[in-house]
């Protein structure tokens, strides 16, 4: 394991790796403070660059930085103009943007820097000791677990990330599973579901996919909704950027507990940054007193530090099952899976051991990657700010037309924007309708690796019977079905128990 | 009928189509050699054919007729299109159709100049002297960076040159 760090140490501060982290960013707290660009769109559109780039520590690395620089940007526009590009910034704004309005937005920016920098930091420490751990146990698992294992995580996915309504999740899920069956596959020399049509046969791009179902919708809701772009004037004068010691004494064991709660939430399949900022939020309002408690939501230096360090941990933490067992956690770290499998590197279990270079290089880059923010970021906030300027009538072509470019530039070809176009409308329309599209892209991108399980696993057995005769895939399907049952028993108990108040008033 | 209706039921029928080819279709094309192996190329349609169609009834009895709970702050609500820029979108998104049919016969630097200024017209920008030149800069710069940069091929001039 030494020598792996080592070696990774050794990529990543080689001066190519280090211009990617810086780059990577910059890129992505410029772009990340855009409004309605999160970064699951700024990855998904740096995805060319990156299978461009070709050597995949350097690319991931540059994905990575992009990843931070977004969150990071993401929480500036929360703080500067209440308009967070992304949910997991969200709770951010509720005591940020207070702040901002009280004349304190350098300040609150600091803060919010470094409970960034630190929830980051000791998430990659956490990670160093989780990753290995969890991939040697993964190293047990066989075809038949891998299979379960995907279902698990497929499953927890549309049970936790869907907005409350497990089966509009599910269904996103199947279909993304149904789109990823078409063309031709890695089993079979046949095309399939392609109805004749030639531009069909190898599949549907999955980087058009990306774009389609979220930098696009969110393209088109800044068309629709002028409020959303709306930037004001807060683009303008930021100063005193100092916090004062009380304010640290305040804020440090906030940063410290939250640090952990949210890498452990991140590291569950499905949870990820949203949902650990919002319960970092709420954990340190329950445990504040008095006075402290009743400055939530006004401004409160802890309610800012919690959901910054919490969703910048939660952010490490679902790196852990992407190296470790090749799941994605997040519609984020599931465009990094595809990236990395265009990259022609497989995570898994196996990574760690076949390229230990690349593993360790992403592991050492996130320190490196949370000091660059801190350090290049804190001076340039006020230049950055000014980026919120851009008017939407020059936004939002820039951000169509770079949404087009990364499609059109994978393929070089044409009918693939055609594709973008109506797959983006199609999307557009679901995201009216509250279906979730994050487990759409999951399922798409698992779809491949599940089916090619599921085979191995019946050729294996013969049948269908290792979900029986394996006592682990068997326990793994269990949990499966649990996690999609379980919202809607918890409902059903919630409805009793509101009952039995009644009955008893 | 709501929208989130409307849409499972499209993903019911989507899910029967999808079954009949796997189940039918597949099944009739298959090789003989095929028949005596365990995992065909229509095993995973068949079972996500069958999953796909009960969670599409479940949705579409979920949902029901009763109008959808109120539409979340940022959330766009559809039912009142008329109150957004429909116009903008609607335009913005035939001129991508438009930028899609155009890009191989005139060329990366035309179309995309023509995409970001028209782009920036729908929109309401009037100001043609700051427009035009960010357009075009702008396309030669994306040329530059992805062909002599990224070594990715982009046709930059139109089909006669």
């Amino acid at each position: 394991m030494l020598e792996g760090i080592l070696q990774g140490l050794e990529a990543a501060i080689s001066l190519q790796n280090l211009i990617m982290v810086v780059a990577g960013c910059l890129l992505g707290t410029f772009i990340g403070m855009l409004p309605g660009l999160g970064p699951m769109s700024i990855i998904a559109i740096m995805i060319p660059v990156a299978i461009k780039i070709g050597d995949p520590s350097a690319a991931l690395i540059l994905l990575a930085g992009v990843y931070y620089g977004a969150i990071f940007g993401g929480s500036t526009s929360s703080i500067l103009i209440n308009a967070p590009g992304i949910a997991g910034t969200v709770a951010t704004a509720f005591d940020g943007y207070p702040m901002a309005r009280k004349g304190l937005a350098g300040k609150a920016l600091t803060i919010a820097a470094i409970a960034s920098f630190t929830g980051g930091t000791v998430g990659a420490i956490l990670l160093m000791g989780f990753a290995p751990a969890l991939a040697t146990v993964a190293l047990l698992f066989h075809s038949a677990e891998y299979f379960a294992l995907m279902i698990v995580g497929l499953s927890a996915i549309a049970a936790f990330a869907g907005t409350g309504n497990v089966a509009k999740a599910l269904m996103m899920t199947v279909l993304g599973l149904v789109l990823a069956t078409l063309g031709e596959s890695a089993q079979f020399n046949a095309p399939r579901f392609t109805m004749g049509i030639q531009d069909l046969q190898s599949g549907i791009s999955f980087i058009t996919l990306a774009m389609a179902l979220f930098a696009l919708p969110e393209a088109l809701y800044l068309v629709l909704d002028p409020k959303r772009s709306n930037t004001g004037g807060a683009g303008g004068e930021i100063k005193d950027l100092r916090i004062t010691k009380t304010e640290a004494k305040l804020i440090a064991p906030v940063i410290g507990r939250q640090s952990i709660q949210g890498f452990l939430i991140g590291v569950m399949p499905g949870a990820g940054a949203t949902i650990a900022s919002f319960l970092g939020y709420a954990v340190e309002r329950n445990i504040a007193k008095g006075d402290e408690q009743a400055e939530f939501g006004k401004g409160s230096v802890k309610g800012l530090a919690a959901p910054e360090t919490a969703n910048n941990a939660a952010c490490t933490g679902s790196f852990v099952p992407l190296l470790t067992l090749g799941i994605p956690g997040s519609g984020t770290t599931a465009i990094l899976l595809g990236a990395l499998i265009a990259l022609n590197v497989t995570p898994g279990p196996r990574m760690m051991v076949d390229n230990p270079t690349i593993f360790w290089a992403v592991i050492i880059s996130m320190y490196v990657g949370n000091v660059v923010l801190l350090i290049l970021n804190l001076p340039l906030i006020p230049y950055i700010a000014k980026l919120l300027l851009v008017p939407r009538n020059y936004l939002i072509p820039f951000i169509l037309f770079f949404t087009m470019m990364g499609s059109y530039i994978g393929q070089n070809n044409a009918t693939e924007l055609l594709m973008l176009t109506s797959m983006g409308v199609a999307a557009t329309i679901m995201r009216f309708a509250g279906f979730p599209l994050a487990p759409m892209l999951i399922g798409f991108i698992l779809g491949q690796m599940l089916e090619d399980n599921f085979a191995r696993a019946m050729n294996l057995t013969d049948g269908v019977s290792f979900m029986w005769e394996r006592p682990m895939t068997t326990a793994l399907l269990v949990l499966a079905i649990v996690l999609i049952f379980l919202p809607s028993i918890r409902e059903q108990l919630a409805k009793l128990r509101c009952k039995g108040v009644a009955d008893g008033d | 009928m709501t929208l989130d209706r409307a849409i499972s039921g499209l993903f019911l029928l989507l899910c029967l189509i999808y079954g009949y080819t796997a189940f039918v279709t597949m099944e009739a094309n298959l090789l003989p050699f095929e028949l005596n192996m365990t995992f065909l190329p229509n095993t995973m349609p068949k079972w996500l054919s069958v999953l796909g169609v009960i969670i599409g009834l479940v949705v579409v009895v979920q949902t029901g007729p009763k109008a959808q709970a109120e539409i979340d702050e940022g959330e766009i609500d559809y039912r009142n299109l008329r109150q957004y820029k429909l116009a903008q979108a609607i335009f913005l998104l035939g001129l991508m159709i438009a930028y899609a049919l155009l890009l191989r016969p005139i060329g990366f630097i035309a179309a995309t100049t023509l995409f970001l200024a028209g782009g920036g017209m729908i929109l309401g920008e009037r100001n043609y002297k700051l427009l035009l030149p960010i357009a075009i800069f702008t396309a030669f710069l994306i040329w530059y960076l992805v062909q002599e940069l990224l070594g990715i091929f982009l046709r930059p001039w139109p089909w006669f040159i």
